[in-house]
């Protein structure tokens, strides 16, 4: 639009060159127009401003609380310091674990779904059961997860039985990414593999799976922003303690240890102790996050698309 | 295939750095060993005992918060490869995990009910404390009696004028109904069932915080986590502190408990770690935590 | 699978392996129904599904007298739900409209991935932001004894369900065909004209899913609104303290003892959320289905 002396192309760029916007219209027609224009720019206008307050208010109020001693320590009551490492710590943890329980789970059930099922039917159910499972709210996943894992397997309040729900919760997630990837390797190349005597298995796992692991990657990083982001199921099954798990040293310790992820330890600072300077430096915290997960979401997203 | 085997390594790379964050923190690597020997760890706890491995899960009153974390801290100190967990979701869950048995631990900032010793649960004393009577530090009101407080958080008084104050609407803040510290207050001024909030909050520190940002705002709060931003009245002319307390003259004040079940085993490092909060070792840290210790 | 193929151990193992993977996702949504249905339903039937639903009271701790009435949280959720939507959806849909046919390409591009950023915001930090600004500013303005309100509540929704309308809605735009509106614009249309009487009739099944989506995401958000409506089990009213269905089981889950009839009662108000869900992702896939054809 910048160069007018190109000729337009289509009707809404003669439409948008017109020197004579408006002009030749009805009074009413005029009114809708312009007033229709006004409201679409004022709502966009009011979602900039929102975005732009909610971020920098959160960078106003965290950043000057925000020190490397503060990443890099846990609270200490005897000292009377502040840390929040033992919830970066904890984060990791499910992240990690959560993982590589849904991880294999979804890509299996991915697999199944296209290369193996035949019967439309059993396809229907599962599919219908992932959309299920990813319209249910946290808080019934935090209740069943407390049943389930908590209770009945007598996990206890643990971060283990936590990971255990977010794997319920994210298995949607990196069913539907990997299916997406998994349609998008070409027919052909499956026909070729089998017509030179492949095994189907061996032709999964050498021409399929390849083919599609930008999509498992992006369902991953999916997943890993729904687990930063979530909170119900983490704060009443795995607990919220604020001090350092040494998850590793005894099987015991890596069942049983419980504590705080960077979300939960917002809500305590926030809510259960009315602490907002520390609750804001993680909100910092988990903003970044949040960025670099969409940001990498983007770059394997696009990657995905060149194929 | 390399592709997934990048992912698959990367993956055991991101556990392996929590590996390395977790040992950072203690100091020796062959604590695993848990020997059955070592039973007799009540008061002991100042000897190191380098074989005490394990994790306590603790669970319930947010009043207690300061109190269990630093005995856990420094239950930590003294042994390395034991991690004392809290959890602050309010009496009644504490009470709750305890019987259920998803903490190892339950805490509690009241008695328990007859109800509850029935499903198990023993109490074992570790500290007192104050429910002190919060209001906002802009409000002029510097004392309350009991009778005051009572139909206050009964409706009966609804303006602070009535009270010498300004003309303001009460806005009278409490916890929810698991709370031990709503359960001692309402038990002691015997108003049970009558109390009529405006809003019910779920943790000590979110009673402070409300109570804080709200100039007609009167709330309940343990005495060990009153801080500047709230003010405690007088309650029938007596200042609500550690002392008042520990002599009993302040009228209302609860026990802090920790939750056993009757008949079950604890684990060797949660019987170690309540033997330690019950002990002389720990009446320092209960003090330096803003309780008071039940033995003086 | 047609042929008969010599059966090989390996390819058989896999086979059942990469079943048994896809029957997992059935097997949650099993053991989930299951555990709902079986805890839920004693605490309904010994309560009377008529008491239970209609109860105006809800008094869990009474000693001498409990109540278990939870019509003030189904009527919290919907009006909140019902708030929300009235706030978001026209912000948001007027947002996709911008983003989708009238911002200038590079305006787009800068706002599309804030909108995003916004959908990935955990939902404590706008519960953590409501507390500390929304808050005092109604109470302030409204002259109230606190700002814990079903006002609050709503606002942090809408604010919520913001990036979902948005995206799911400027898809749908996206995906009319460039031709209905060159039609109408060579008719001699406005271009704003030809946007919200072609291309938004046109979307208008997708809009409904985004509006569809929205709705499931309110009323299933619990920590958020947990921070910012007060949590007092009042009928609703825009300046009240009030409890959604997803902040009862939230706030007393932790306390009820177990095996009372409040612990049950808790897990009544799951399932009755869990039916609301259920029946809100019919009408989605019904809605998405319907697109289809």
């Amino acid at each position: 639009m910048e160069e007018a002396n190109i000729m337009p192309q289509t009707a809404l760029e003669v439409c948008r060159n017109e020197k004579c916007r408006g002009k030749g219209l009805s009074m009413g027609r005029k009114i809708y127009d312009r007033g229709l224009r006004g409201l679409v720019w004022l709502c966009a206008g009011l979602t900039c401003t929102l975005l732009v307050f909610l971020i920098g208010y959160i960078f106003y109020r965290g950043l000057p609380n925000l020190s490397l001693e503060f990443l890099t320590t846990q609270e200490s009551l005897l000292k009377g310091t502040m840390g929040i490492l033992p919830a970066i710590q904890n984060t990791l943890y499910v992240v990690g674990v959560t993982l590589v329980i849904a991880l294999p789970l979804g890509v299996g059930a991915a697999v199944y779904l296209t290369e193996y099922a035949s019967n439309r039917r059993l396809v229907t159910t599962i599919e219908f059961a992932t959309e299920t499972l990813s319209g249910i709210p946290s808080i019934l996943y935090a209740l069943v997860g407390y049943l389930a894992f908590s209770k009945t397997l007598g996990l206890g309040y643990s971060l283990l039985a936590a990971s255990l729900t977010l794997a319920m919760m994210n298995l949607p997630t990196i069913i539907r990414t990997t299916q997406e990837s998994l349609k998008t390797v070409p027919q052909g190349y499956r026909e070729g593999a089998l017509g030179l005597g492949s095994g189907k298995w061996h032709m999964i796992r050498t021409i399929v799976l390849p083919g599609s692991i930008d999509g498992i990657v992006t369902g991953c990083i999916l997943s890993v922003g729904r687990i930063v982001g979530e909170s119900a199921v983490l704060l009443y099954v795995g607990g919220m303690d604020g001090t350092m798990n040494n998850f590793f040293a005894s099987l015991d310790k890596f069942a049983h240890s419980s504590g705080a992820t960077l979300t939960v330890q917002l809500y305590v600072f926030a809510k259960e102790r009315a602490m907002m300077d520390p609750a804001f430096a993680v909100a910092v915290v988990l903003l970044v996050l949040t960025f670099l997960i969409n940001l990498a979401a983007k770059v394997v997203g696009k990657r995905l698309r060149q194929r | 295939m390399k592709k997934l085997t990048c992912l698959g390594l990367s993956i055991v790379m991101a556990l392996s750095l929590l590996a390395g964050c977790g040992s950072n923190t203690t100091t020796s690597d062959d604590g695993q060993n848990n020997a059955g020997g070592a039973s007799n760890t009540a008061s002991t706890s100042e000897n190191k005992q380098p074989d005490l491995s394990g994790v306590v899960n603790t669970n319930g009153s947010t009043s207690m918060e300061s109190v269990v974390k630093i005995l856990g801290e420094a239950f930590h100190e003294a042994n390395p490869e034991v991690e004392v967990k809290y959890s602050g979701s309010g009496s009644g869950a504490g009470v709750t995990s305890a019987i259920d048995g998803t903490a190892d631990l339950g805490l509690a900032s009241r008695e328990l009910t007859a109800e509850e010793q029935e499903q198990g649960a023993v109490a074992h004393v570790v500290a007192l404390d104050g429910v002190a009577i919060v209001v906002n530090p802009e409000n002029g009101v510097e004392e309350l009696t009991v009778e005051q407080i009572a139909q206050i958080f009964t409706g009966e008084i609804t303006n602070w004028k009535e009270l010498g104050g300004e003309d303001m609407e009460i806005a009278v803040y409490g916890r929810e109904a698991g709370s031990g510290t709503r359960g001692a207050f309402e038990e002691i001024l015997d108003i049970e069932d009558a109390t009529k909030y405006l809003n019910e909050y779920s943790s000590t520190g979110d009673v402070i915080g409300n109570v804080a940002s709200n100039p007609a705002a009167i709330g309940y709060a343990s005495l060990s986590a009153v801080g500047d931003t709230v003010k405690a009245v007088k309650v029938d002319g007596v200042e609500c502190s550690e002392a008042t307390v520990q002599d009993g003259s302040y009228a209302i004040q609860r026990p802090f408990i920790m939750i056993t079940k009757d008949g079950t085993q604890l684990s060797q490092v949660a019987q170690a770690f309540l033997d330690f909060a019950m002990s002389e070792d720990a009446a320092q840290l209960i003090i330096q935590a803003g309780a008071v210790p039940p033995v003086a | 699978m047609k042929r008969a193929q010599k059966i090989n151990p390996l390819e058989a193992g896999m086979h059942g392996l990469f079943f048994l993977c896809g029957f997992v996702a059935v097997a949650f949504v099993l053991v989930i129904t299951v555990y709902l249905v079986i805890s839920g339903l004693p605490a309904i039937r010994e309560i009377g599904p008529v008491n239970f639903l209609l109860g105006t009271t809800w008094d869990s701790k009474n000693k001498t007298n409990p109540q278990y009435g939870i019509l003030p949280f189904i009527l919290t959720s919907i009006y909140g739900t019902a708030g929300a939507i009235v706030v978001g959806v026209p912000i948001g849909f007027l947002t996709a409209v911008f983003l989708a046919k009238v911002a200038p390409p590079k305006v787009a591009a800068v706002i599309r991935p804030a909108v995003d950023l916004l959908a990935g915001i955990p939902s404590v930090v706008y519960g953590m932001v409501g507390m500390v600004v929304l808050l005092p500013a109604i109470r302030e303005l409204f002259q109230l004894r606190a700002g814990d309100t079903l006002l609050a509540a709503i606002l942090v929704l809408a604010v919520m369900i913001l990036p979902s309308i948005i995206s799911v809605s400027e898809t749908a735009l996206r995906s009319v065909p460039r031709e209905y509106e060159e039609a109408s614009l060579a008719l001699g249309a406005t271009e704003i004209e030809t946007y919200f009487r072609v291309t938004v009739p046109a979307a208008k099944s997708g809009v409904a899913a985004a509006v569809v989506l929205g709705v499931g995401r309110a009323i299933g958000e619990a920590m958020a609104i947990m921070m910012v409506a007060g949590n007092a089990p009042n009928m609703p009213g825009l300046f009240k303290s009030v409890k959604f269905l997803t902040t009862a089981v939230a706030s007393e889950m932790s306390y009820a003892s177990d095996g009372t009839l409040h612990k049950m009662a808790l897990f009544s108000i799951g399932l009755v959320l869990f039916i609301f869900i259920m029946m809100i992702n019919v009408v989605l896939n019904a809605i998405l289905k319907g697109e289809k054809e």
